[in-house]
């Protein structure tokens, strides 16, 4: 489903070289870990994979469903079935929730050929991700991320994915901030929403998120590139003996 | 419109790929006064419409104020000279002799304009609950739903028919609330106003459809002056709307309306505009110069007064609908979207005049620059000696979008009476690109993403609109920020 090749990017405004030379393959029903130290450039790669302005690519290539990503704009790739949840999700004040999530819907619905909901028909369809997601509809009348607490914005961005029903869905640092009842229920929403259709990329500074949400790989990016790659046990690996254990690696 | 009129503009329109789409001209036979201003412009504008002495007394004593005043340039607008002399300010479509009586026998070019603006003049076709008066250029061309208000006591009429129908109202508050000498484009319009809308609701009734007018202008180097009268009598409550349009046409037309207002004791006027005039084109050619004095007086105690506007249109907008507080305990609200995209100019706001005791006001304006627009937010919040516990709330928020643009805010604050309070709150944002990508990756593009995000900045002014209009304002907004994304 995606394809990275020999990726490099810099940010725009400084020149600074962030990615240097990410190679990853990624296959539908398939979930990866991406784990990292501070800086190693994990949030880059996720921003870069969602067509997040301010960066630049100087070398390498992004195969999406065997077309060319990077020629795509945010919203084309978002539409496209790429949905990226954000590590500090944007408030937007004044566009209620619904209306923000109906008018996603709408866009990447007509995109895959299907007929805009209907107020009723996306209720419905509300109703039936919240029952799923076990998240209360306290959220939905309220403004875009205002006045949220860091929890249920990251609920929020969970919900959303459920409801846009993305191929590919990239989870940007999903669990920092998130006490163990919010990690909990983040993680379940995440778990319900594997198929075997949907790949999963999760990116995450600690070992913690994956206690909850099992991968099938697990990638350490650190310099800008991917050292390691395994499965599930190299994160219990990293775990014990800490990002300090990649100077052999690296 | 003839064939190949019509080719013409459809050409001219792709080509500059323009998106104001109320940009066309109607070919229509009109009677036009020649160019130029002098006490027979005047004569000629009076007798056109047959009017009694006292009026046409009344448009020579504003005239010869008017002669004595200068254009007033306090304004942060830059205006290009207006040549005062080198205008129309008579055009009406010709008609029979005898005025049309029924929608029948109106030109039907006239009826397929409105229908072009998406404003039905037939009853039957007509949206439930919207009365409709039409101006086109100097004239009221059809007033819907008479009828079926008169029997209500409620006069919704031209104000050429009010004058002639109603001439002792006309007479009581004409210029009461905004007199002929009160600024320099109040006293062109006293001289030569050519019609416009009249409303009464008597007392203790309550109307029960929104009233409404549509202004159109279509003839060239003609300015357009219209009147409006709104009387709400003791108890009585009315809801009217305004929206205007113009054609598309390189050179600046003038447009200086006179709005008055008049609230008797425990009456509420709401009054809701969405302005629409061209608004040149991206090079700043061409666009309406649009000069209004809209004002009204809360005259009993209990009454109200909300303005509510949603700016989009015209080059430059220089308006301060405004509120004279007078009966105790009453209340003036304004509520107000301004967007000025590419070069237009927007210098507007309001005064509050609190006069009598426990009077409250709420000023809420929400200005967006996009492109290389200035925005300006003006206001003049009075508390008199006899104000007493008197208050107003303030809020006034500028959003920037791209690094062109100027917001400017001008707040003057006078109290006169240590019981009074007023609060003021401004804020200036910027549409943010992370609030830009966030969108963007949920799959709105990018015009989408910021028609959403100017909406939800505002929101609470687009609430305080009749629902038609509300849907109408949301559009335009996005339609009025076209191009001002990357």
């Amino acid at each position: 489903m995606l394809e990275i090749r020999n990726l490099h990017a810099r940010i725009e405004e400084d020149g600074r070289e962030i990615l240097k030379g990410i190679d990853l393959s990624v296959k539908a029903g398939e979930v990866h870990a991406i784990m990292g130290p501070n800086g190693s450039g994990k949030s880059t790669l996720a921003s870069v994979l969602a067509g997040r302005p301010g960066y630049e690519i100087t070398e390498g290539s992004v195969t999406y469903q065997d077309r060319d990503l990077l020629g795509l704009a945010a919203d084309e790739r978002a539409r496209e079935g790429i949905f990226l949840a954000f590590q500090y999700p944007v408030e937007i004040p004044g566009v209620n929730n619904m209306y923000f999530l109906r008018a996603a819907l709408n866009a990447v619905r007509k995109q895959r050929g299907d007929k805009d909901l209907d107020a009723g028909q996306f209720l419905k369809a509300v109703r039936a991700k919240l029952k799923l997601l076990d998240i209360g509809e306290d959220l939905l009348q309220r403004a875009v991320n205002v006045g949220f607490s860091g929890g249920e914005k990251k609920r929020n961005e969970i919900f959303q994915m459920a409801m846009l029903e993305p191929k590919l869905a990239i989870l940007d640092e999903t669990d920092s901030g998130l006490d163990i009842d919010a990690l909990r229920v983040v993680s379940n929403g995440v778990n319900r929403l594997r198929s075997p259709e949907r790949a999963i990329v999760m990116i995450t500074h600690y070992q913690r998120l994956l206690d909850y949400i099992e991968p099938d790989h697990v990638h350490v990016l650190s310099g800008g590139k991917i050292v390691l790659s395994g499965d599930k046990n190299l994160a219990t690996e990293l775990e014990k003996h800490g990002y300090a254990m990649l100077g052999d690696a690296a | 419109m003839s064939g190949a009129t019509a080719e013409t503009l459809d050409a001219v329109q792709s080509a500059s790929g323009d998106s104001y789409k109320y940009g066309f001209f109607t070919d229509i036979e009109a009677e036009t006064a020649p160019p130029g201003l002098n006490e027979d412009t005047i004569r000629f504008i009076s007798a056109k419409k047959e009017e009694p002495q006292w009026l046409l007394d009344w448009r020579l004593e504003a005239y010869r104020v008017w002669l004595k005043m200068a254009e007033p340039h306090w304004a942060k607008l830059k205006v290009a000279p207006i040549d005062y002399q080198g205008a129309t300010y008579y055009s009406a479509p010709k008609q029979d002799k005898d005025r049309p009586k029924s929608l029948d026998e109106i030109d039907p070019e006239l009826l397929k304009t409105y229908e072009k603006l998406g404003i039905p003049l037939r009853e039957r076709e007509a949206l439930a609950g919207i009365a409709v008066d039409a101006v086109f250029d100097s004239v009221s061309v059809a007033t819907t739903f008479k009828g079926k208000l008169g029997e209500m006591g409620i006069i919704f009429c031209s104000f050429g028919e009010a004058v002639r129908e109603h001439p002792e109202l006309v007479r009581k508050y004409l210029g009461t609330v905004v007199p002929q000498g009160d600024n320099f484009f109040a006293a062109l319009n006293s001289a030569v106003f050519s019609d416009g809308s009249f409303v009464y609701v008597p007392e203790g009734v309550r109307c029960p459809m929104e009233l409404s007018t549509y202004f159109r202008i279509n003839a060239a180097n003609t300015g357009q002056f219209e009147r409006t009268l709104l009387i709400a009598d003791k108890g009585a409550y009315v809801s009217y709307l305004e929206g205007c349009t113009a054609p598309q046409r390189d050179e600046n037309q003038l447009h200086a309306a006179v709005v008055e207002l008049v609230a008797l004791e425990g009456a509420q006027i709401k009054y809701s505009t969405v302005q629409n005039w061209y608004p040149g084109d991206a090079e700043g050619r061409g666009g309406i110069y649009n000069f209004v004095t809209k004002r009204g007086i809360c005259k009993g105690d209990n009454s109200k007064i909300s303005w509510t506007q949603v700016e989009t249109g015209s080059a430059i907008t220089w308006k301060y609908p405004s509120c004279i507080l007078e009966g105790d305990n009453s209340v003036g609200e304004f509520y107000s979207v301004a967007i000025t995209n590419n070069l237009q100019q927007a210098d507007t706001g309001t005064k509050m005049i609190h006069i009598g005791k426990n009077t409250r006001s709420t000023i809420i304006s929400k200005g967006i620059s996009a492109g290389r627009g200035q925005n300006t937010y003006r206001g003049l919040v009075r508390m008199l000696p006899k104000a007493k516990n008197s208050r107003n709330f303030t809020q006034c928020d500028s959003l920037l979008v791209g690094d062109k643009c100027g917001a400017h805010t001008v707040p003057y604050v006078e109290i006169r009476n240590p019981s009074a309070r007023a609060e003021h709150e401004a804020t200036t944002s910027k549409v943010s690109d992370d609030q830009m990508f966030y969108c963007q990756q949920r799959g709105l593009s990018k015009e989408d993403a910021l028609a959403l995000i100017v909406n939800g900045f505002c929101k609470e002014v687009l609430k305080e609109l009749p629902m038609e209009f509300a849907v109408e304002a949301q559009k335009l907004l996005a339609v009025s920020l076209e191009g001002s994304v990357g």
